[in-house]
């Protein structure tokens, strides 16, 4: 005969104290786990956001970044002519030469200075991030000090909000318009007229060209092309994993840093599970040696103490997973190490996360309990029957 | 004397329970104390800044430069000493993991403005002499093996192209404090390069190292710097070099606060495992303290017990993790190399260590006390554990 659940559990419920300590010990372990690959979740998919599926970026070689990287006309005219880019719009074709400058801009609250992107685009720039939509305000007119702003930026930036100028380069530029990119990166850049940026700033190359292939397919094709162009010396890759490499940096350095913390926190958790289960069983010897003479079997004690284990482990679980699912609201800015830039990016909480922090949970309910059940299956029923 | 040997004996009780909530102690006093390190070592170039160094840069951001004309009008300021020249180069070593600073730097006025970095003098001459030498940080030359007379390639990524520098010389902190995980070469040898291949890039300054006399002045002189070069093509923003290095730090300000947090998070983890293991003692010797109240004690006495055992273990936990702290600290630093180019374990950081274990000792106790504090002897005498 099986020893019935309600007895793990009830056993949890006379302790209350004990039972909510561990738990909440495990909970905030869980918390740290959850909160950890959210973050890295809600950065991949800023990231992966960014960019369209059959856009590609050119950009020199081995630039890395847009910031760093220098196109001038005549590069960008033999790319451009290339047969697999699109036709656009108006017959032209559909590709968006940018600028991309880094500038120095207060934070909101706290007035320290951190980088901002702005990108200045071609006429077809939006046409080819159909993402962007403008929420507040309007486009800027081309061929006018007139930006447009990021939905992070217009809330993280002090003088970035709707109808406020902002001054770089030697002029001051109004904020026409917010728009927003659905939580992509975007949302952290600020975007203007490419040929006044390029006045702005004196510069006389661009930074990076965007155009939309008429083929997915032909991917392979015009990126040999390009890339053996003696003439040039650029880099061709799809926009999706172009961004999604801008984050591997910051991406490996929270999921390293937070799942090597998590796994030693959670060393602390499963102690205090175990503490928690040996008293459990200390204090229960008779009550064993009575289970036993009644005739259940030592698997089945095993089991028993094995399960109120995992059930101190789910509260802890769930308490843990509530308290992460809370994240979700706060919105992280920091600067990304490789294009040195403020990037914007939530919490994100997904069903593969749920289930990875149970199994951690479940896993750390497991560990603490196993040596105790152990010792609880293992008495004898003369002795346990004697103890005091 | 005998309290003393009362709260040992009852710490002693349950060897097991004591032993895993050390144990528990020793990990969470042990990854406090690293957590806070990592935080340090982030401040690291701030607390390392020297009061009379200013940084000019351009007011548009970092990734502008400056011409290098401004040299001889900074120069010229009042209360001046010298003006260095330093390009941050951003180049690959091998992979691009294997990161690194490198600076384009005008050697004899750089290295005069930083006397903290200490090279052999015969060293010096060489690198001055040898127009592709490069001078290594001693942390840096130990980490990659880089020996004096090693070619070292470097690929650009902002300067394009393949750079091979020759280690002239190897430079040591003069403080532990100093970061010595730097890679210096001739910004007279990158702009010849660029002259060559890219005009338009000539001649341009990534930031001006001011080296002033009177740290007093600092302010009067920076408002005066960015004065000379207002309303020009290249607006420039002078701060102290610890303000400059501060701002770099603010912009990962959220990783720092999330790590802040985070060690503290585990602090509060221990403290309920500490918490619940005084809870099930306390509960476990109710007869007892009644026993105490019983044959007259205070109950402030039964109180101190509990207090006492709570310390105590907490301490010894505490004791042990700090100790244990300083190999951890040390097999870290040697595994994260360069990111953090100074990394140790600070008196502050011990300091706050035990504190933070004192009171997780404390606050396990304070529900025990209470209880224990307010049974009733009859009660107390009846209980069972």
């Amino acid at each position: 005969m099986r020893i019935p659940l309600a007895y793990s559990v009830r056993n949890l419920w006379t302790r209350k104290l004990t039972t909510l300590l561990t738990a909440g010990g495990m909970a905030l372990v869980v918390f740290v786990y959850a909160a950890v690959l959210m973050l890295d979740a809600g950065l991949k998919a800023t990231l992966v956001g960014t960019g369209e599926a059959d856009n590609i970026i050119v950009t020199r070689r081995p630039s890395g970044t847009e910031v760093q990287s220098r196109l001038d006309r005549r590069q960008l005219a033999i790319v451009e002519s290339q047969p697999e880019i699109a036709a656009g719009s108006t017959g032209e074709k559909f590709v968006s030469r940018e600028l991309v400058v880094l500038i120095a801009l207060a934070k909101r609250g706290t007035e320290v200075p951190t980088n901002v992107t702005i990108r200045g685009i071609g006429p077809e720039g939006l046409a080819l991030r159909p993402q962007v939509r403008v929420v507040a305000g309007r486009l800027p007119r081309s061929g006018s000090a007139e930006v447009m702003v990021g939905s992070s930026i217009a809330k993280g930036f002090g003088g970035a909000e709707l109808g406020e100028r902002l001054r770089f380069g030697g002029r001051d530029w109004t904020v026409v318009g917010v728009f927003d990119a659905g939580g992509a990166g975007f949302d952290s850049e600020i975007w203007g007229d490419g040929e006044q940026l390029m006045q702005a700033f004196r510069r006389d190359a661009y930074s990076s060209l965007v155009a939309r292939l008429a083929d997915v397919g032909s991917l392979a094709a015009i990126k040999a092309r390009l890339e053996t162009d003696p003439r040039l010396t650029v880099e061709v890759k799809p926009e999706r994993l172009f961004y999604e490499e801008q984050s591997r940096a910051l991406s490996n350095f929270i999921s390293y840093l937070g799942l090597t913390l998590s796994v030693i926190f959670s060393l602390g958790a499963t102690i205090g599970a175990m503490i928690t289960m040996y008293a459990a069983v200390a204090n229960r010897t008779r009550e064993i040696g009575t289970l036993r003479a009644l005739g259940f079997r030592r698997n089945g004690i095993l089991g028993a103490f094995l399960i109120e284990s995992l059930a101190l482990a789910l509260v802890g679980w769930a308490i843990g997973l509530a308290l992460a699912s809370l994240m979700q609201l706060v919105q992280i800015s920091t600067v990304n190490f490789q294009s040195f830039s403020e990037l914007a990016f939530r919490f994100t909480l997904t069903p593969r996360i749920v289930l990875q922090s149970l199994g951690f949970a479940l896993a750390m309910g497991l560990l603490g309990g196993v040596l105790p059940a152990l010792r609880a299956a293992r008495m004898q029923i003369v002795d346990s029957l004697r103890a005091a | 004397m005998h309290f003393l040997k009362l709260v040992l004996r009852n710490a002693l009780r349950h060897k097991l329970r004591t032993l895993l909530t050390i144990l528990g102690l020793v990990v969470a006093i042990l990854s406090f104390g690293l957590l806070q390190s990592i935080v340090q070592a982030w401040y690291s170039g701030a607390a390392a800044a020297a009061p009379t160094r200013l940084v000019t840069r351009n007011a548009i951001s970092l990734t502008f430069p400056l011409p290098l004309f401004y040299r001889e009008k900074i120069k010229a300021v009042d209360g001046v000493k010298g003006v260095a020249i330093a390009n941050w180069f951003g180049g690959v070593y091998q992979e691009a993991r294997n990161f690194f600073p490198q600076f384009a730097v005008d050697a004899v006025p750089y290295f005069a403005a930083y006397p903290e970095f200490v090279v052999p003098p015969d060293e010096f001459t060489a690198f001055l002499r040898d127009r592709k030498g490069a001078i290594v940080g001693r942390r840096l030359a130990e980490q990659y093996g880089f020996k004096v007379g090693d070619t070292i390639p470097i690929k650009g990524q902002t300067f394009p192209g393949t750079w091979e520098f020759t280690v002239r010389g190897i430079y040591d902190g003069r403080e532990a404090r100093t970061d010595t995980a730097t890679f210096f070469f001739h910004w007279q040898y990158l702009n010849e390069r660029m002259q060559k291949t890219a005009p338009g890039r000539a001649n341009q300054v990534g930031v001006f190292v001011v080296d002033i006399e009177d740290p007093e002045r600092s302010a009067e002189i920076s408002e005066k710097i960015d004065a000379l070069f207002s309303n020009s093509t290249a607006e420039t923003r002078t701060e102290t070099e610890q303000a400059f290095q501060l701002g770099f730090v603010a912009m990962s300000g959220a990783i720092v606060t999330a790590i802040r947090i985070v060690s503290f998070v585990v602090i509060a983890i221990i403290l309920a495992v500490m918490a619940n293991t005084m809870a099930m003692t306390a509960r476990e010797r109710m007869s007892e303290y009644a026993t105490f109240k019983a044959l007259g004690f205070p109950p402030s006495y039964v109180g101190w017990l509990i207090v006492g055992e709570s310390l105590a273990i907490a301490l010894i936990g505490a004791a042990i993790g700090v100790a244990l702290s300083f190999p951890v600290g040390a097999w870290f630093a040697s595994k994260v190399g360069t990111m953090f180019p100074v990394f140790e374990l600070s008196r502050d950081t011990i300091l706050a260590q035990f504190a933070c274990a004192a009171v997780v000792g404390l606050l396990a106790a304070a529900l025990p006390v209470r209880r224990a504090a307010r049974v009733n002897i009859v009660e107390g005498l009846r209980a069972i554990g």
